[in-house]
């Protein structure tokens, strides 16, 4: 690759041709400002629309200002990012896009997280000269998402998110100029549309625009009132991201610490999914092994390869977009609606309470988490299997607002007996996590035999798709793995030509699976702290005394005292579910 | 966008996935074909832009957005007789805002709407180029010139 001489603020460096402006900067230790901007490296995607004007620089001899993020480099181009003309245009345009933005920066949800707001504080806006009609749009409020597009700036990372990186394709810059808003299509409400609720339009929104249903004030009442017993589960990636919100560096896994917040915010018992997580493994694996002997048997009416169903995001993403493969993916509950039909059967007889003095409330790095709580085949009569579904980020701010002081609590352990859990249980919180469980059982059920190994490097990584073989003593199991609903769409796509050639699938929404979910605490476009969770994750695992699903003994109690087998009818009725067509085109009209 | 529900029968959907194969159903040439289309039904229906959605193997949100920035395509069908008025610089200074404001008041239906009878549907177009004339109305095939606000009924009546 041929290099070229720049300029920038007096500083002269190479930089392979094709750089943009903003990247050579970095490169030389200057950081342009940028807003509509966004690169996660590790995930590849980049997002340079160069709408917001920002980031423009000056560039000798050219008559106009340059958006450096879209502007490449050229031979002996002399670049000066910090001139008067650029300070002010850079202010010109900061306070035309706060003259349509509203100022409820006091109480908005975004408020100290908002790029949005640090970029007008960086850039030192004191006021807003230029004060007019601003543009307003009807607020939309989903099960997962709400949508405020009075505080859209337009810089349109949520539809990069949903079309280049989700293919969900549901949002869309629509009308023009002033009224112009990202919106689905017909303007129709998101529960309307094939959303998908993964979040990630949420993870990048740079202001309020986007935000998650907030349950916290929810918890707060079922917390305060004595009628109820409430008990709480925790997904895997919450404790590999939590202490970010407390100012712990990426990656610090603080599932001691978690546990000691829960239980002083006043759960009555403090649980954790990932003991759900080996019990999904049960269930799962044993499917996985009975549709491969089938099928190996020769048996035409199973199809394979078999799919991973944890995922609330990717299962409402196939209902929509692949009904005619509904059948595939395991009928396996998630690890969430395991939990919280075991306890309001298992451990709520246990305690000798009617389930609906039981309260369950998860802790889930998901925003579609909270959609998948409330569908309608988790209930009995009306009362779901858990109750609601609180995010990573709420979590923080509830512990702040309750005085706790996270980083001086001791670290405590989960309640049992739907606490303990194994190092399978943990690694469902990132990407190949959920299928190298899945092998560690589903080997040794098969071949009755010891796991060589309990480590599978070749199902890891953070390569959007992956796959390995592995030996089952002699079967070599073709296993695929996609992070991201369009590498998703991708393997979907072979299986309905026929060309895949996988045994099993494991499928998670969103980047670098849970960790990098729409409840966790934003990334800000800074892909490596995904990248510290990830590793987090599998240290977690490394940690732990048993690495096997089926080696939890809490697991093999439940099935001794309450479920039998893994499949049996018991476990059927409440592990297993059904998936819904959902691909009807039927639109509704919404008026303004 | 305001938009009116229809159910297409089958020698419809044929027709567009007729028209979407003239262009390859590339998702490229979505303009053309939505172009194509309109000239063909006379507006946009949202059940029509699902069918060239998935014809073109796009999201119906990005046919939809498209559909929206430009205003020369419309959900809703036009009138019989269909009503521009040029709101061109010229037309402009010489009144045309209040020639739409009295055609909107005689008709009861705002600019982008049909009437309920389906006679008339109103837009408002930039420069027809016959400025020597402003303000222009067109209504069907027929140029109307220095148009008044109180000529407006009058016109209309030709048309009933």
């Amino acid at each position: 690759m041929s290099t070229i001489n720049i300029t920038i603020d007096n500083k002269t460096l190479q930089v392979d041709k094709g750089t943009t402006i903003l990247k050579a900067a970095q490169k030389a230790g200057i950081h342009i400002p940028t807003l509509c901007y966004m690169h996660l490296e590790d995930l590849n995607i980049e997002h340079k629309p160069a709408g917001c004007r920002i980031c423009v620089v000056e560039v000798a001899g050219r008559r106009n200002l340059a958006p450096a993020c879209a502007t490449e480099c050229t031979e002996g181009m002399v670049v000066n990012t910090h001139s008067l003309r650029v300070l002010n245009a850079r202010k010109t345009v900061m306070e035309l896009i706060l003259s349509d933005h509203p100022t409820d920066c006091l109480i908005c949800p975004k408020s100290g997280n908002c790029d949005l707001q640090s970029m007008a504080h960086q850039l030192g806006i004191r006021k807003i000269h230029y004060q007019g009609e601003q543009s307003t749009y009807r607020e939309d409020t989903s099960p997962s998402i709400i949508r405020d597009m009075d505080k859209c700036i337009m810089c349109r990372r949520c539809e990069t998110m949903c079309n280049e990186f989700q293919t969900v394709g549901v949002l869309s810059a629509v009308n023009r100029g002033f009224m112009a808003v990202v919106a689905p299509a017909f303007e129709q409400n998101l529960d309307h549309s094939p959303c998908t609720y993964c979040g990630q339009c949420v993870a990048v929104c740079p202001t309020g625009a986007l935000t998650e249903v907030d349950h916290t004030n929810q918890l707060i009442r079922t917390l305060a009132d004595p009628a109820k017993t409430v008990i709480v589960q925790t997904a895997p990636a919450v404790r590999a991201a939590l202490g970010e919100e407390f100012g712990l560096p990426a990656g610090t896994l603080v599932t001691g610490k978690l546990v000691a917040a829960l239980r002083r915010l006043g759960f009555h018992y403090v649980f954790d999914t990932d003991w759900a997580a080996d019990l999904t493994i049960m269930e799962e694996g044993t499917e996985l092994l009975d549709r491969l002997t089938r099928y190996l048997n020769g048996d035409k009416s199973v199809t394979l390869p078999i799919l991973t169903s944890c995922c609330p995001a990717w299962v409402k993403f196939f209902e929509h977009q692949f009904p005619d493969l509904i059948d595939i993916p395991s009928s396996a509950r998630s690890p969430q609606q395991m939990f919280g039909s075991v306890a309001k059967t298992y451990f709520a007889q246990m305690l000798g309470i009617d389930r609906k003095n039981l309260v369950v409330v998860s802790i889930m790095p998901c925003l579609a988490k909270k959609y998948e709580c409330t569908r309608p085949e988790f209930a009995v009569d009306g009362n779901p299997d858990v109750d609601f579904s609180i995010s990573t980020r709420e979590l923080a701010n509830l512990i702040k607002q309750s005085n706790i002081d996270f980083l001086s609590l001791p670290d405590e352990d989960f309640d049992n007996p739907m606490g303990e859990s194994t190092g399978a249980g943990v690694i469902f919180g990132t990407t190949g996590g959920v299928i190298e469980a899945a092998v560690r059982t589903a080997y040794e059920l098969y071949t009755k035999k010891p796991l060589p190994r309990i480590d599978f490097h070749e199902l890891r990584g953070l390569d959007g798709i992956r796959q390995a073989t592995i030996d089952f003593d002699g079967l070599k199991l073709n296993i695929g793995i996609a992070h991201g609903l369009g590498n998703a769409r991708k393997l979907l796509e072979d299986i309905r030509a026929g060309k895949s050639n996988f045994h099993a699938i494991e499928i998670m929404a969103c980047p670098g699976g849970c960790i990098g979910g729409g409840g966790q605490p934003l990334h800000h476009g800074n892909s490596t702290i995904i990248k510290a969770r990830h590793k987090a994750i599998y240290l977690e695992d490394s940690n732990k005394p048993i690495r096997k699903s089926h080696e939890n003994p809490y697991i093999q109690k439940v099935y001794q005292e309450f479920l039998g087998k893994p499949m049996s009818e018991k476990a059927h009725h409440l592990l297993h579910t059904i998936y819904f067509d959902r691909s009807k085109k039927s639109f509704v009209v919404t008026q303004e | 966008m305001s938009t009116v529900k229809i159910e297409l029968k089958p020698h419809q959907v044929e027709q567009i996935k007729q028209i979407c194969k003239e262009f390859n159903n590339d998702p490229g040439e979505l303009i053309n074909v939505l172009h194509k289309v309109q000239n063909t039904f006379g507006y946009l229906p949202a059940e029509i832009q699902e069918l060239v959605a998935s014809e073109l193997n796009i999201p119906v949100a990005k046919v939809y957005g498209v559909v929206t920035f430009y205003s020369f395509f419309t959900m809703l069908p036009k009138g019989q007789y269909p009503i521009s008025v040029c709101m061109g610089t010229a037309c402009y200074v010489r009144g045309a805002e209040k020639v739409v404001e009295e055609i909107k008041k005689a008709l009861n239906i705002k600019i982008g709407e049909t009437t309920p009878d389906g006679k008339f549907s109103l837009s408002c177009l930039r420069c027809v180029g016959a400025c020597g004339l402003a303000p222009v109305v067109m209504i069907g095939e027929k140029t109307f010139g220095r148009v008044a606000p109180e000529s407006v009924k009058e016109i209309l009546q030709e048309f009933l």
